[in-house]
């Protein structure tokens, strides 16, 4: 299938909100908002996906580099207003009438006036100098006290502070900080190949290396007009199919971990590590590195059928024996619940999306391989309902595996070659399912090198929901509820 | 009080003291052979507690004598537990002490030390885990109380070497449904009070969900030894306690000799062990149950000790 055309138009700011407003009316969805700097004038890049016809819509603002301002879109859409101020953060543009206009992803101890993503940035600055100070939000009432947590925590897990204001054991509101990991994974990709960005990609998010590394080669595909086979693109949905299976099998077993249930947290590691090695022997890489690249597709040999459907009905029963125990759908139900209003205005992405009702899923909505997955949905938005999504999932990525197995029938494809029509661009955008959630890359290339890749990780837009899920939920359950939605850390903080 | 009974205590608390943390490293080493896992061995809590004896002392700024000498409190209150509760023998020169209410009141005495030194350290984390402990410890003390006041009925005394030795005698004084509700009863507050499944998980290393774990976190060191030495000694002895109120043979008589006495501490090992062994084996399939489910579970086993004080007077069985 043919990747769809985007519809390219340059606005003036004045003209933004109108036009935003009407594509988000229209049904479209903001995927992303990049930054540029191209030397004399700043960019600013606003890119609308809508499935069924999919269609990409960009609206590219100019901005005088001495002065970037924006109108701010943060009432038109929740998104919008967090990418302003990632926009702010890294490149100095300010967003007009932004209702929070505070630091989002530049951590604290960087000096106001710096954007590190500016071309004449310079090298990061230490830390020592003055530090603008993080505010709170105090919540005050008799008995209300607070909980400071982290960002170094007992378990091996990503940093991040969380601040829970609580009255005896119930939340009356969690303030999530984060952005301890930035590693300016954006501007590392600045001045390399597209061969070289890749090994880039796959390093955004540890647990999601084939899907960024798939968004990655789809960008630098549509940028260049390479055409990738029907085989080709089955060997890449098998291979990122394998990852949300492995992925969500660790969840349930961490699921089940959480509330104290370790004797399945066993098994559903055994099952973890059998999936692993099945990567390694047919990748050659337990995490499915180096098998995808721009215009190139590689598999050393295809997943034996019947090893799938052991593990299929492993993680079947494993699944049901987890629910089987009272005490556990006890923990399951009701907890921690995003509602639909709540998902959509959040722009939620993923099983949290689709636990709480909405369908968005990019493998349909904007597919680039012939066989497509069955959609899963749960409607209840609590801890269950996502645990069931992700049951539900595996179960749909088998039998999806299954179909693919079957058509695919050359293991090393052709590299992809320009299609004679099209012209080369200077820029694309690959938009991938991953297990987590749909992420999108947008890149410009410039003489065969990298001049701005652009990344949004599901995680970016799942953040803002785990605080909003957890009103009216007790201290002791937001492990639980932290689980149900495993968010990257690495992928949201670039 | 005989030279062998005085042995025999002796013996007796020497015993809990090393062998607590042999039983917490036999309950997690079974539990990790059942869940498919290698484990570290049943000797892993003493090599973890003489790691801990050599490492640095960190005092929290701003902590009061509270914190410094909760630890001692609480090694010395199961020490003392130890020496007058029946385990190995009946003839312990404290055997005056080792009254029902005396024992209670020692347990709740560590448990309180640790719960104010979790308030003293002034974390959040402390003092959720301190009102979590309160809790649980003001729902788990009467069920202990009324459920061995149900077994002291039959032998009409609170003093458990006498209720033991009661029970040698008449076995039918606890093979009744006083006895069966009491032991139901004791061993749903034994599982609380010790902090294990399905109440507390003791393997967690989620801050947020803990209830003892969060009011040590700030302990390290030889103090954080000797923490988990106390609290292993004070899942021992309820262990054990439990175990001769309901299986008491094989325990040295009150005029025993030496060889009475051995016997007793290896009656008593084994039960202990056996009783662990089956604690961690349930545990291994059980989850955590919501923490607002806790006071269900323990209003629960109250009522089971209620239930079995009223089947003590009423129910009682013909003389014979």
């Amino acid at each position: 299938m043919t990747v769809t055309g985007r519809d390219i138009r340059v606005v003036s700011p004045s003209e933004l909100p109108e036009q935003a407003a009407s594509w988000l009316d229209a049904g479209h969805r903001l995927a992303l908002v990049a930054g540029h700097d191209d030397g004399p004038h700043l960019r600013a890049v606003y890119l609308f996906t809508s499935p069924r016809p999919p269609q990409r819509v960009e609206l590219h603002v100019i901005l005088d580099a001495a002065h970037p301002t924006v109108p701010s879109l943060a009432a038109l859409s929740f998104p919008a207003g967090r990418f302003e101020r990632e926009m702010h953060d890294l490149f100095g543009v300010i967003p007009l009438d932004h209702p929070l206009p505070r630091r989002l992803v530049r951590h604290p101890h960087w000096p106001a006036g710096w954007y590190p993503m500016r071309h004449d940035s310079g090298p990061a600055p230490s830390f020592d100098q003055t530090v603008e100070p993080y505010p709170f939000v105090t919540v005050e009432g008799p008995g209300v006290y607070e909980i400071p947590v982290g960002p170094v925590h007992a378990g091996l897990i990503e940093p991040g502070h969380f601040r829970f204001s609580v009255v005896g054991e119930t939340i009356l509101k969690l303030k999530a900080r984060l952005w301890f990991v930035h590693r300016g994974m954006e501007k590392l990709f600045q001045g390399r190949t597209p061969a070289e960005g890749v090994h880039l990609a796959e390093r955004i998010s540890g647990d999601s290396a084939a899907a960024h590394a798939l968004a990655f080669s789809q960008a630098v595909e549509d940028a260049l007009g390479l055409e990738v086979t029907p085989t080709g693109q089955r060997i890449r949905a098998l291979l990122v199919e394998l990852e949300r299976v492995y992925n969500h099998t660790t969840d349930l077993g961490a699921l089940a971990n959480d509330v104290g249930y370790s004797l399945l947290n066993g098994h559903a590691q055994a099952i973890r590590e059998r999936l692993l090695r099945l990567n390694h022997s047919i990748t050659g890489h337990r995490l499915l590195r180096g098998s995808i690249g721009p215009g190139v597709t590689r598999l050393n040999r295809l997943p034996d059928p019947d090893q799938l459907a052991d593990i299929a009905a492993d993680i079947s029963e494993l699944a049901h024996l987890i629910l089987a125990s009272t005490t556990v759908r006890d923990r399951f139900t009701g907890t921690a619940v995003l509602n639909q209003a709540q998902a959509e205005d959040l722009g939620c992405l993923g099983y949290v999306a689709r636990a709480s009702g909405l369908a968005g899923d990019a493998r349909l909505d904007h597919p680039t391989c012939d066989e497509v997955p069955d959609l899963v949905g749960h409607g209840q938005g609590d801890v269950l309902a996502r645990f069931l999504v992700r049951r539900d999932e595996i179960a749909a990525s088998f039998e999806l595996i299954g179909r693919l197995h079957d058509l695919i029938d050359d293991l090393s494809p052709p590299d992809a070659t320009r299609h004679p029509s099209d012209p080369e661009r200077r820029s694309g955008v690959g938009i991938v399912e991953g297990w987590r959630g749909t992420i999108t890359h947008r890149l410009e290339m410039s003489r065969g090198r990298l001049t701005r890749v652009k990344v949004v990780d599901p995680s970016w837009f799942n953040w803002p929901a785990l605080p909003a899920a957890l009103a009216d939920t007790i201290v002791p359950d937001f492990p639980l509820a932290n689980k149900s939605f495993n968010l990257s850390y690495a992928g949201n903080d670039l | 009080m005989s030279a062998a009974g005085i042995a025999g205590t002796v013996a007796q608390v020497g015993t809990v003291a090393g062998g607590a943390p042999g039983v917490i490293g036999a309950m997690r080493q079974v539990r990790a052979r059942l869940e498919g896992r290698a484990g570290p061995g049943a000797a892993q809590p003493y090599r973890d507690l003489r790691k801990l004896l050599t490492k640095e002392q960190l005092v929290p700024e701003g902590t009061t004598v509270v914190f410094s000498w909760a630890p001692a409190v609480i090694a010395a209150a199961a020490l003392v537990t130890a020496s007058i509760v029946p385990l190995a023998t009946l003839g312990s020169p404290m055997d005056q002490a080792g009254d029902l209410f005396a024992v209670v009141g020692l347990l709740l005495m560590g448990t309180v030390a640790l719960i104010l030194a979790g308030l003293d350290t002034g974390t959040a984390f402390g003092g959720m885990g301190a009102s979590r402990e309160a809790t649980i410890a003001a729902l788990v003390e009467p069920t202990i109380l009324l459920a061995v006041f149900a077994l002291s009925v039959p032998a009409n005394s609170s003093n458990l070497s006498v209720m033991v030795a009661d029970t040698t005698r008449h076995a039918g004084h606890v093979l009744s449904p006083a006895g069966a509700l009491a032991f139901a009863a004791l061993v749903v507050v034994v599982i609380a009070e010790t902090g294990r499944l399905p109440v507390d998980n003791p393997s967690t290393h989620l801050e947020l969900t803990m209830v003892h774990e969060a009011m040590v976190l700030e302990y390290s060191g030889p103090k954080l030894a000797v923490i988990e030495w106390g609290a292993a000694m004070r899942l021992t002895v309820l262990l054990g306690v439990i175990a001769n109120l309901f299986v008491p043979w094989g325990i040295a008589a009150g005029r025993g000799g030496a060889l009475d006495v051995f016997i007793g501490l290896v009656a008593i090992g084994a039960k202990i062990t056996v009783a662990a062994v089956a604690l961690a084996t349930v545990e291994v399939f059980l989850a955590k149950i919501r923490l607002f489910r806790v006071p269900e579970l323990l209003a629960g086993s109250f009522l089971l000790a209620l239930l079995a004080v009223t089947a003590s007077y009423f129910l009682v069985g013909q003389p014979g």
